[in-house]
């Protein structure tokens, strides 16, 4: 792309600032067309606020947007859809009891006759999505769709009111590799039309892979932009954190002990009472880490669920401490159990957005001392231990009296390990925990659960990253169609080993004697 | 949560201020369509509200019970729970109470009193512990269910006191046999009164007191206890609550429970302190105004109170307003309705005044009626 071109869309000197915090500084940014620009920076260094107002959600202190040559205003996302500008956010924004063709016209609806022209809509879509590779069922119900095609619907939704400048907010968070392949190739095929895309993600291999230039963010200021040809991971964390990062894990052999978690012969539904586990037996010892991997949706987040007391079994025994868990609640894991865990979903169970940091802090620690006498809180004690936990985890929040929300999202990911990290736990489940968070924080994370397993905590690791997965296990689980095909130990472990076990490489042999716990 | 900042009080006061303004204001047209003068009209209102001691008296007993209906609401709402069947609650409270107060002649009123006073509470939360139930075991949406309870409580209560039929129908077990043909029951005893602050003229009675004490009560409990917490989170993130540890079911059934309790001893204040016995004409029309009350008090205890002034003030002053200005006492009610519509769909009064919807701001208020389906 030649640098003369004009910028179809432009930021100068966006400055924002919210209550307590300076989101962006000066920001100056151009988008040329046929490009993907990817946006780097640490958790709340402003890349997210920079987008919402180029899509017209927030309104900047200081400084202008401007789309093809013209200065312009946008009071409301509606403006910058009129002006040709898509935003996928990470959190979609789609009814689930609706179908897809319903979904894409919602606000933009086509009536004929004084009824909704849904055919005319399911025509475009599938007409947009042969010519971008977005396959997707106009008539299919959303709710029933997975992950991925759902980020397909959001991308259609965009290109059906003609964007040519897309923003893609940590878009691949959610998705598996192979996911994550197919949205790659979209974008080759949007930026060969013409389009021009911002990307927005924290993972530096995808950064490398797929963009065309690399602006880094920190502290709400530009600090840099790289050219992916030249760069490497370890210069781009540097840009990013403004220190050296080590992206590899540095731990001693684990030295096992007793079995805190025993699982035998676990069955359970998932939640349209389809068969997600099928006689799960798994063990996890003191000062282990186990890591669970599969691609997503083979029975990761139904084993979590079963664990920790979320989900019923239908069959099997769960003991913690040698205590009976099976069908036990979340309050008995937690405290007779001695366990902590790290939710896959933090909206959905993590974190209460409309709650404060502080009270964030002590969602399932509220009722005990200090934080409880008897029935009344003691707010001074919540105060005190939230300013502790976002100084050592190093939640980045003006006060801990702000509103969950209302923090970046890898943040709000930090508010949630601090609180579980932070009590002292015989078990340690973690779902995704670096799910957002940047690579310098997924440093101090990674070295967290190692020193929690060198303290003689048992962790259960799941995880759809496998580096993250090979990084920090001793033992590693491959899960397939709600069954444990093998326990394999980390060092006879290969990421092709792995790869093809997850793909049910042992699926086709007579039933696979699960749990060679060792 | 309860941290006190001036700024906050201000921006969760802008909306209700705007709409009760606007509602007033739009009566004001209506008016002026119908060629009446708002002027005059809007005079006899406020005298009728403020004018003097009598009119102060009645504006506050027509607050008392608005107070009480207004937490039961909100408290629901916390949860996220809607209490449509404070009405219904209202009226069993007031049977149970009436019940023991025409009951246990001779009981001193230290006794007497506050047990009619807890049979109102109880007949409440029974008609509240209900809805809560049925959601909780076969997830009956509460709504619909209060609905009908209001039905079925409306009912209840007038059949308690049916005066029996010519042809030979039984008279229900409260009718007073004495009132003859009139559907009643007999009044509660003096011991079972509740005692004037004021007496006649002014009529003010030591319910307001309590009401006013029950709205600390309900804020200390729903800002400062871990069971204040457990309800909010609930009614803010079912899954996440769950997720804690604490038990929705639990939640849903105590919210309920509380609900009705504060209804039903709103009826009991009604009947012990004013009216001191039951007749089926007696309404329970305050449940509903609940609804405003506690939209407007933006489900805030303190809030509640508030609202429940200003819309006592409109009752009170209604029939001075149609005395004076000759403006019908109904448009009161087109008012009220106008402010329920402004607090429930707070986008309007946002649009109207170009108030800039903070995306950066989450409302705290939601109105969110389900969970779990
Ligand atoms: N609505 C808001 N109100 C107050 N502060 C906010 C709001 N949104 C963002 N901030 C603050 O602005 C800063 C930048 O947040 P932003 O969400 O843009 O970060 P980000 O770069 O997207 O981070 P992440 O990688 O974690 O998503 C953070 O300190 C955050 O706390
Ligand atoms: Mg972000």
């Amino acid at each position: 792309m030649s640098e003369a071109a004009m910028p179809v869309l432009e930021a100068r000197h966006i400055t924002k600032r919210f209550p307590g915090v300076v989101a962006n500084e000066d920001v100056n940014l151009k988008l040329y067309p046929g490009e993907i620009l990817a946006l780097l920076g640490e958790n709340g260094a402003g890349k997210s606020t920079l987008m919402n107002i180029v899509y017209g959600l927030y309104k900047q202190t200081e400084g202008e947007i401007i789309v093809r040559g013209k200065p312009v205003e946008m009071s409301n996302p509606n403006d910058a859809i009129q002006l040709g500008i898509g935003m996928v956010f990470q959190h979609f924004q789609l009814v689930p009891v609706m179908t897809v063709a319903e979904n894409v016209m919602l606000g933009s609806e086509t009536i004929k006759r004084g009824l909704l022209d849904t055919q005319q809509v399911a025509e475009r879509i599938t007409e947009l999505s042969q010519r971008y590779g977005l396959a997707v069922d106009p008539y299919a119900m959303v709710e029933d769709l997975p992950v991925g095609v759902r980020q397909r619907v959001e991308i259609v939704k965009t290109l059906y009111r003609n964007a040519d400048i897309l923003i893609l907010d940590e878009p691949t968070a959610v998705l598996t590799p192979q996911e994550i392949d197919g949205l790659f190739d979209v974008m080759e095929l949007l930026r060969s039309q013409g389009k021009s895309i911002i990307f927005i993600t924290h993972k530096l291999k995808e950064v490398l892979r797929i963009s065309d230039r690399i602006i880094v963010l920190r502290d709400g200021k530009v600090v840099g932009e790289a050219d992916p040809k030249t760069a490497t991971q370890s210069t781009l964390a540097a840009m990013m954190v403004g220190r050296e990062v080590i992206l590899t894990v540095d731990k001693d052999e684990a030295q096992p002990g007793p079995v805190v978690l025993d699982m035998q012969d676990v069955s359970a539904k998932d939640d349209h009472g389809q068969p997600a586990l099928r006689n799960v037996s798994l063990q996890a010892r003191a000062g282990e880490i186990v890591g669970v991997a599969g691609v997503q949706g083979n029975g990761q987040s139904e084993l979590v669920e079963v664990l920790t007391g979320l989900r019923s079994l239908d069959s099997g025994r769960i003991t913690i401490n040698g205590l009976d868990m099976t069908n036990a609640g979340p309050r008995r894991v937690t405290q007779d159990g001695q366990s902590c865990h790290v939710p896959e979903d933090r909206h959905a169970y993590g974190m209460v957005d409309a709650y404060s940091v502080a009270h964030n802090l002590v969602l399932n620690t509220y009722f005990q001392p200090p934080f409880a006498n008897g029935l009344t809180v003691d707010e001074q004690a919540i105060r005190r231990h939230a300013e502790d936990l976002v100084e050592r985890y190093d939640v980045r929040t003006p006060n801990v009296s702000v509103h969950a929300a209302n923090l970046s999202g890898g943040n709000q990911q930090k508010m949630v390990v601090a609180r579980e990290f932070s009590r002292p736990v015989k078990l340690l489940i973690a779902a995704q925990p670096t799910r957002g968070i940047d690579v310098g924080s997924i440093e101090f994370i990674h070295q967290q659960i190692v020193a929690k397993r060198d303290e003689g905590a048992a962790v259960l690791l799941v995880s759809a990253e496998l580096d993250e997965i090979m990084a920090l296990s001793d033992r590693i689980a491959v899960m397939y169609k709600g069954e444990i095909v093998d326990i394999v130990p980390r060092n006879r472990a290969t990421r092709e080993g792995l790869g093809l076990l997850m793909a049910g490489a042992h699926s086709e042999e007579p039933a696979p004697v699960a749990g060679k716990a060792g | 949560m309860g941290g006190i900042s001036l700024r906050r009080i201000g921006r969760a006061l802008l909306v209700p201020a705007l709409a009760v303004i606007t509602a007033l204001l739009i009566g004001a047209v209506v008016m002026l369509i119908f060629g009446d003068d708002p002027l005059a009209a809007y005079r006899g209102l406020f005298s009728g509200a403020f004018g003097n001691g009598r009119a102060w008296s009645t504006t506050i007993r027509k607050m008392t019970p608005l107070i009480l209906t207004g937490l039961s609401v909100s408290v629901a709402f916390k949860a996220g729970l809607f209490n449509i069947g404070a009405s219904g609650q209202f009226l069993i409270g007031t049977v149970f109470s009436v019940a023991v107060g025409v009951s246990f002649e001779g009981l001193p009123i230290y006794v007497h009193l506050p047990l009619a006073l807890l049979a109102g509470i109880l007949g409440g939360m029974l008609w509240g512990a209900i809805p809560g139930m049925l959601k909780v075991f076969t997830g009956a949406h509460e709504v619909i269910v209060t609905i009908m309870l209001n039905y079925v409580g409306a009912l209840f209560a007038g059949w308690t006191v049916y005066a029996g039929g010519t042809q030979g129908q039984r008279p229900g077990p409260l009718w007073d046999p004495t009132a003859g043909a009139i559907s009643e029951t007999a009044d509660v005893f003096p011991s079972a009164q509740l005692p004037w602050i004021f007496g006649p003229p002014y009529r003010v009675h030591w319910g307001v007191v309590l009401a006013l004490l029950a709205a600390v009560l309900i804020w200390w409990l729903i800002f400062r206890t871990t069971v204040g917490f457990e309800m909010r989170t609930v009614g803010q993130n079912p899954r996440a609550a769950r997720y804690a540890g604490m038990s929705v079911s639990r939640m849903v059934i105590l919210a309920m429970v509380m609900a009705g309790g504060l209804a039903g001893l709103a009826g009991a204040i009604e009947t012990l302190g004013l009216n001191h016995k039951f007749a089926p004409e007696f309404s329970g029309a305050v449940g509903f105004d609940g609804i405003t009350v506690a939209l407007l008090g933006q489900t805030n205890p303190f809030g509640v109170i508030l609202a429940a002034f200003m819309l006592g003030a409109l009752d009170a002053g209604a029939a001075r307003m149609q005395f004076q200005s000759g403006v019908a006492a109904d448009i009161i009610q087109v008012i009220q309705a106008l402010v329920l519509a402004f607090v429930a769909a707070p986008a309007i009064i946002r649009q109207l005044f170009r108030l800039r919807r903070i995306p950066e701001q989450i409302e705290e208020t939601t109105l969110r009626t389900s969970w779990g389906g």
